[in-house]
């Protein structure tokens, strides 16, 4: 592999990886583990925690996939490997 | 006009839409059609996968399990929607770019090897047709309810209609019907939310209404659900978690990893033009979703109060303490008497799947948690002469029955039949079709029968449909569990199975095709074992065998069956990591393979339809 396509495929990774990390805070981190301890604290009606496993975690996901897509062409383009 | 009636006019209006947008769709240019995604924006490719990938678990069965689980209910919630993440940035662009039609394909180039894409085909028949399973059950629900008749009447005519409409072939292909279908679908699950949310708080917004205020008894309508469930012996229901954190934390990662691994949904993402497109179609395809999973709790969190409001009446009453509200719930006429039940109740009672046996001779309805660990509440219930709980009302009906619940018009009810088989439908027909194409295509005639002819490719397709139409079927009758339970059960043969291979086979330069085959084998393997030992091998009734292990359910780690798929995944990456050290490196020219994958330049349109 060129120099290039390691960069490239570093950058990728890493971009992954940032997000999963969101991914698992919001999911695993503040609607499971943390949930009884977020659940003191209330969004409207909402236990927080019930709120992050309920809803809230699942509107970060859309957001995630949009930026995930975004920024991976933003890469693809620094890197000159995108499409047309 | 009656309910009946008005119930046949819907949802044979809905068969007609579909029917007439198949029609006009195949007289117009073929391929523009057939091939989702050439040139139809990736927004309305998102709607189509978003009715390909919503089931009768998603529609008919997720709402009422979260209804009776509670806040471990989102396990449901996240599992199915998280996994759109993995999907979008682990596999989709990536499958997209290796330009294949289905996940054998892949798998049998990649490691190189007919047995490999073999070990896929087989994979991918356990989760599908077990996927299946939890379809007929709900088409079994649905018809029952549609047509008045006992369930297992109901599966079998179900068994009948999936059959015709997967047979009738191109339906499922063609994106605009399956646009159709989202938004009958969407309507319909949305519709009565929106009315019962008013109804209860007054908020239209399903999503914000379940934060709201209850009517205007000063408390929030969670608060009020916790107060009313814990009255008659539940547990809390905004904290009860799934079991235990650990097996909560598990069985969503199984979900997750599930949905990154299930045939039908990988495939929208093969036909996609471009790779750029393959990222974007799984977030759009997630919005479309989302709009019904975050409608999902307030549906479950309000068809659980009016069904205890129904039984008990003073439940939606506001008392000054709660001496007074005790007074009130316990007292005789506290539950409604058994004759003057509400006639939605007596359409569920034909069905069979819900039951009123009056254990205590009173003519009322009993309906609490007599196994309540509160001895507290057992007492007062004692002592108000309650001897046991005296309906059993099955989770799948929930949502169905839920309009009804809250007495809602008829269209709304009948709506909402027509949803439930729109769901169930055409999930069903994607799961048929991969099923097929795997067996016909992908077994016989690329390692069997290569001179099969293309007239017999078709010919064992359908035979392979009918087959497993009939099997899910008969294991329809008596199911392992709820229809979304059932599901999640083939979730999890994919999660341990087909996404650790997909994984390792993009990740991964090394793996190799002795590493990927084990893995996928001892993967799916274990999570074969533990379900069986708990649901019966292949699910036939009696034949669970959990004595060999101590005869204790969820004996590891207290971790259901439901669950178990990733701790399946797990020992198939380290089985395939441990086997592919002892093995043969891959070749060179699948190494570069895999290098070129990662790359989104260079990908060629795929045309056609498969």
């Amino acid at each position: 592999m060129t120099t290039d396509g390691v960069a490239y495929w570093k950058a990728t990774l890493g971009l992954i990886r940032n997000v999963l990390i969101v991914w698992f805070i919001v999911s695993y981190g503040l609607g499971i583990l943390f949930a009884p301890a977020l659940n003191g604290i209330m969004l409207g009606g909402y236990p927080l925690g019930f709120w992050f496993a309920q809803q809230g975690s699942m509107y970060c996901f859309v957001a995630m996939i949009f930026v995930y897509a975004k920024m991976m062409g933003k890469i693809d383009e620094k890197f000159d490997v995108h499409e047309d | 006009m009656s309910l009946q009636l008005i119930t046949y006019i819907i949802v044979g209006l809905t068969f007609a839409l579909y029917i007439g947008i198949a029609i006009w769709a195949r007289a117009g240019s073929t391929k523009e059609f057939y091939v989702a995604g050439g040139g139809v924006h990736p927004v309305v490719n998102g709607m189509a996968t978003g009715a390909d990938w919503m089931s009768a678990a998603s529609f008919i069965s997720m709402a009422g399990l979260i209804a009776n689980m509670g806040y471990g209910g989102a396990l449901f919630l996240m599992g199915w929607t998280g996994g759109y993440v993995l999907l979008a940035m682990l596999l989709a662009p990536y499958l997209r770019k290796f330009g294949k039609f289905t996940v054998p394909q892949f798998v049998g180039d990649r490691y190189y090897s007919k047995g490999a894409s073999t070990v896929a085909v087989m994979c991918l028949l356990a989760a599908s047709v077990t996927y299946i399973i939890g379809q007929m059950t709900g088409v079994g629900v649905a018809f029952s309810r549609f047509l008045g008749v006992s369930n297992t009447t109901g599966i079998f005519i179900g068994m009948g209609i999936v059959f015709m409409y997967a047979v009738f072939g191109g339906m499922k292909g063609i994106t605009y019907t399956q646009v159709a279908q989202y938004c009958v679908l969407i309507l319909a699950y949305t519709v009565p939310a929106i009315f019962i949310s008013m109804n209860l708080t007054g908020n239209p917004l399903p999503q914000l209404g379940l934060g709201s205020e209850f009517g205007d008894s000063g408390m929030g309508l969670l608060q009020k659900l916790d107060q009313v469930v814990m009255d008659l012996g539940f547990a809390k229901y905004t904290t009860m978690p799934r079991l235990s954190t650990l097996n909560m934390f598990v069985y969503t990662v199984s979900l997750m990893i599930g949905t990154a691994g299930l045939p039908h949904v990988i495939v929208r993402f093969f036909t996609v033009p471009k790779v750029k497109d393959a990222r974007a179609s799984a977030g759009w395809a997630l919005v479309f979703i989302a709009i019904l999973y975050t409608t999902a709790p307030a549906v479950a969190a309000m068809a659980r109060l009016n069904l205890h409001a129904t039984v008990n009446p003073s439940v939606k009453k506001v008392f000054a303490s709660e001496a007074e509200r005790n007074a009130a719930l316990f007292a005789p006429d506290g539950s409604i008497k058994y004759d003057e039940r509400p006639a939605w109740m007596k359409r569920w009672e034909v069905t069979g799947l819900l039951k009123f046996e009056d254990k205590n001779g009173d003519g009322r309805i009993q309906y609490y948690n007599a196994k309540s660990k509160n001895e507290a509440f057992l007492a007062k219930a004692k002592a108000a002469g309650w001897a046991g709980s005296e309906l059993s009302v099955n989770r799948d009906i929930m949502v169905l029955a839920n309009p009804e619940i809250a007495r809602l018009p008829n269209w709304v009810i009948a709506l909402v039949a027509a949803g439930g088989l729109a769901a169930a439908l055409s999930t069903a027909a994607g799961l048929l079709l991969a099923i097929s194409s795997a067996i016909s295509h992908d077994l016989l005639k690329e390692k069997f029968m290569p001179d099969l002819s293309e007239k017999g490719e078709l010919l064992a397709g359908k035979i392979a449909m009918a087959c497993s139409i009939v099997v899910a079927g008969y294991l329809g009758l008596n199911p392992p569990d709820f229809a979304a339970g059932t599901v999640a059960i083939a979730f999890g043969l994919a999660a341990s199975s087909i996404f650790p291979a997909l994984m390792m086979g993009i990740f991964s330069k090394t793996m190799n095709k002795q590493g990927a085959i084990a893995g996928m084998l001892a993967g799916l393997g274990i999570t074969m074992l533990y379900v069986f030992a708990h649901k019966g091998i292949f699910f036939i009734k009696g034949t669970d065998f959990l004595g060999v292990f101590g005869g204790k359910a969820n004996f590891f780690l207290g971790i259901e069956p439901n669950a178990f798929g990733a701790i399946g995944a797990a020992v198939n990456f380290a089985v395939a990591f441990a086997v592919k050290n002892m093995t043969p490196p891959v070749p060179e020219d699948i190494a570069a393979m895999v290098e070129s994958v990662r790359i989104p330049r260079g990908s060629k349109e795929i045309g056609g339809a498969h």
